[in-house]
């Protein structure tokens, strides 16, 4: 009865060490965020606003979306309106292509990993380069974020140390200090900044009221990736944006400690028109500026905020406190889910993705509802896992047996007459030999010892009890 | 105040010590408890596994049954919150059960407000805190949120002569059951469990207690099966002993 996910996870859990290290150190980030969230006494409340804020900005995004777009216009910045993924790459190449842009370098955006856009750069011949450390890292490994927040978490500095040595990026062999790496990775991103024709952020916030977008980084790359070609594209899906900055000190004060357990982010850039440009020989002058372009990215969004079981999963803020919290996604890791974004926020979106696609996700959740009480925009997120199993016989991708052991239930529940004369027999189970119990036929018995059935249940002990 | 006694399917028939137990203490604080015979199950299991639709017919059972009480009080959280926030949505016409329906520890801790002393039980007893507990029902405050702590297990518990009540580290982290979710992952069920397990034990407590069979049946297959020493009882079972 297995599904994608749990076949996944299996193989990772046969590695118990480094398993019970994934375990213990999302945990710890949890553990920090709930210092974090007991440090402020109005928590609770900052929650309930952040989710009223959110809930109101989607249902009037056209409004905001229209206030926001008008605004960045006024201050000069080129707004683009991508349909899907495919849109938002080819307006991108053909900002890139218009500059004769070589090298774009890039903070982090899920966004464009969700559209795909390095590889199709690349293929257009365009050298892009992460420069968030994370994202760097698992760019030269050639593999996808295991996390949102913490993409490259599931390597160690030795897996790192080797790395920078096979890419040239550290000189001294052997030397996996971490202090050591960040500081080699640091000399080659200076040079990467420094020779880049262009720079790409994502956006945590759009504000409607100015126009404004906001980054929120702890290296401070988005602001290398801006501040040094003169050339700056913001790529922001549209539920980003909210009204104004009393919502944005709301989420400002929320994203961090829920994310990482800190009280913020180490930057939190405002971007509002493009820079004034500056060279050692030409000082600055307002009228010189580069080209700021905004890109507002749907990719499904307008369709999934009509969705009535689910549209609110568009409140994310993509802190990734769900996936840390998760017991599930601690113990299986971020690559055993099919969607690029992991954890119970990652199921939502895959299934509103493609839901016969990422059905094989849905089995990973408990239901222990540890991620709606710790999210800091309250999403229901557990709530809809439960909405998408209702779900997944329509789509064709529930599971056959699991179907067939849930009409025998009905069955066996339906009729108190059956339901009697079968915990009757349920004794029987007692006598059954071991390794028939315990065979691949009875998955419960793969973790535990059969129960023991009692001689005789209690809807007939009861009838001794009220004599 | 007319009590009807709801004990779901799986309690009937692995643990009817544990209707026993719920019975006799009810009784035992003089209270008016029926079981209407021809209970079965509430429908959580197909539901949660996707097939909510096969829990209506159950649900339409279960309101004509218990309809006639004033409250319907059952040992174990997650059927009480499955009946409690599903059943007004899965029944066509109004639901009168769903907001009767309490977890045998709500209803002693909040209607019934007991305040003497229960059973006997010189022992040192862990905990578990099971999740539909914590985070549907509110018997505990959740690790999650940021309110003022409290925890009406605990609080029965200590009605109890000679017990010694503690938590054990990640004091409200699943244990791994989930219903369908321990047959369909079965791996990350089972290391959910093992590491649930191994954190009561930590506690140096020689029992695991806590208001859900289902999580109990769980650790305790795991525990026969990896050859761990602890002994599980609900806490209905805990509060009634020698009485």
């Amino acid at each position: 009865m297995s599904t994608q996910h749990s076949k996944a996870a299996k193989e990772f859990l046969k590695n118990q060490k480094y398993a019970k290290w994934h375990d213990a150190t999302f945990w710890a980030v949890r553990s920090k965020r709930d210092t974090m969230a007991q440090g402020l006494a109005e928590w609770e409340q900052l929650r309930e606003k952040a989710s009223a804020i959110k809930r109101h900005t989607i249902t009037h995004l056209d409004e905001y979306l229209d206030q926001f777009a008008t605004n960045a216009e006024k201050n000069g910045v080129i707004v683009h309106w991508a349909k899907d993924a495919h849109e938002f790459n080819e307006i991108v190449y053909g900002i890139l292509k218009n500059h004769d842009v070589k090298k774009l370098v890039k903070s982090k955006s899920m966004l464009t990993e969700e559209c795909e856009m390095n590889p199709y750069l690349e293929s257009k011949g365009i050298e892009v380069v992460e420069t968030d450390l994370g994202e760097r890292i698992i760019q030269l490994k050639g593999q996808k974020p295991s996390h949102i927040v913490m993409p490259a978490i599931h390597l160690n500095h030795d897996d790192v140390g080797e790395l920078f040595e096979e890419k040239g990026i550290s000189t001294e062999k052997g030397n996996h200090d971490p202090t050591y790496l960040t500081y080699m990775a640091r000399l080659s991103l200076r040079n990467e900044f420094l020779t880049a024709d262009a720079g790409m952020t994502g956006a945590n916030f759009g504000i409607a009221e100015t126009g404004d977008i906001v980054v929120c980084t702890n290296e401070g790359n988005a602001d290398m990736s801006t501040s040094c070609p003169n050339l700056h594209i913001a790529a922001i899906g549209l539920e980003k944006v909210i009204p104004n900055y009393e919502c944005l000190a709301v989420f400002q004060r929320m994203l961090c400690r829920a994310g990482t357990g800190q009280p913020t982010t180490t930057y939190t850039s405002h971007f509002r028109k493009a820079r004034v440009l500056t060279t050692p020989t030409s000082p600055s002058k307002e009228g010189n500026r580069g080209e700021m372009h905004i890109v507002l990215v749907d990719n499904g969004r307008s369709e999934w905020i009509g969705n009535p079981e689910h549209w609110e999963v568009l409140k994310c803020i993509r802190c990734g406190s769900c996936m840390n919290t998760c017991p599930v996604y601690r113990r299986s890791g971020g690559y055993s889910y099919s969607y690029f974004i992991p954890g119970p926020v990652g199921i939502n979106l895959g299934m509103l993705r493609d839901p016969k696609q990422h059905s094989g996700n849905v089995s990973a959740c408990s239901l222990c509802l540890s991620c709606q009480t710790v999210c800091p925009v309250k999403i229901d997120l557990g709530d809809q896992v439960y909405k998408w199993r209702q779900q997944l016989d329509d789509f064709g991708t529930a599971n056959p047996e699991k179907k067939f052991m849930c009409k025998g239930m009905d069955l066996l529940f339906g009729s108190p007459a059956l339901y009697k004369t079968a915990t009757a027999i349920s004794p029987l189970a007692n006598i059954v030999p071991r390794f028939l119990m315990n065979s691949s036929l009875n998955p419960w018995a793969e973790g535990h010892e059969m129960m023991k059935f009692p001689k005789r249940p209690f809807h007939s002990i009861v009838k001794d009890l009220e004599k | 105040m007319k009590i009807g006694l709801f004990i779901p399917c799986y309690v009937d028939a692995v643990y009817p010590e544990v209707g026993v137990a719920s019975y006799k203490l009810l009784k035992h604080l003089g209270l008016d408890v029926s079981y209407p015979d021809g209970q079965t199950c509430c429908g959580q299991p197909m539901a949660n596994a996707g097939f909510e639709k096969q829990a209506i017919p159950l649900a339409e059972k279960f309101e004509d049954k218990f309809k006639g009480f004033d409250y319907i009080v059952a040992p174990s959280v997650s059927c009480t919150a499955f009946v409690r926030l599903n059943y007004p949505r899965l029944l066509d016409h109004e639901c009168v059960t769903a907001q009767k329906a309490m977890d045998v520890v709500e209803f002693l801790h909040d209607v019934v407000k007991v305040k003497q002393t229960l059973g006997t039980f010189p022992h040192k007893v862990s905990l578990h805190n099971s999740c539909h507990g914590v985070r549907e029902l509110g018997l505990s405050s959740p690790s999650e949120m940021h309110v003022e702590k409290f925890n009406k297990i605990k609080d029965l518990l200590n009605l109890v002569e000679g017990i010694q009540v503690v938590e054990p580290e990640r004091p409200d982290e699943c244990c791994g059951f989930g219903g369908m979710f321990s047959v369909e992952e079965t791996a990350i069920s089972a290391q959910m469990g093992k590491d649930k397990l191994e954190r009561h034990i930590s506690t140096g407590a020689e029992y695991v207690t806590g208001p859900d069979c289902s999580c109990l049946m769980h650790m305790a297959g795991i525990a026969r099966k990896q050859g761990l020493k602890m002994e599980f009882k609900h806490v209905v079972e805990i509060l009634a002993s020698g009485l």
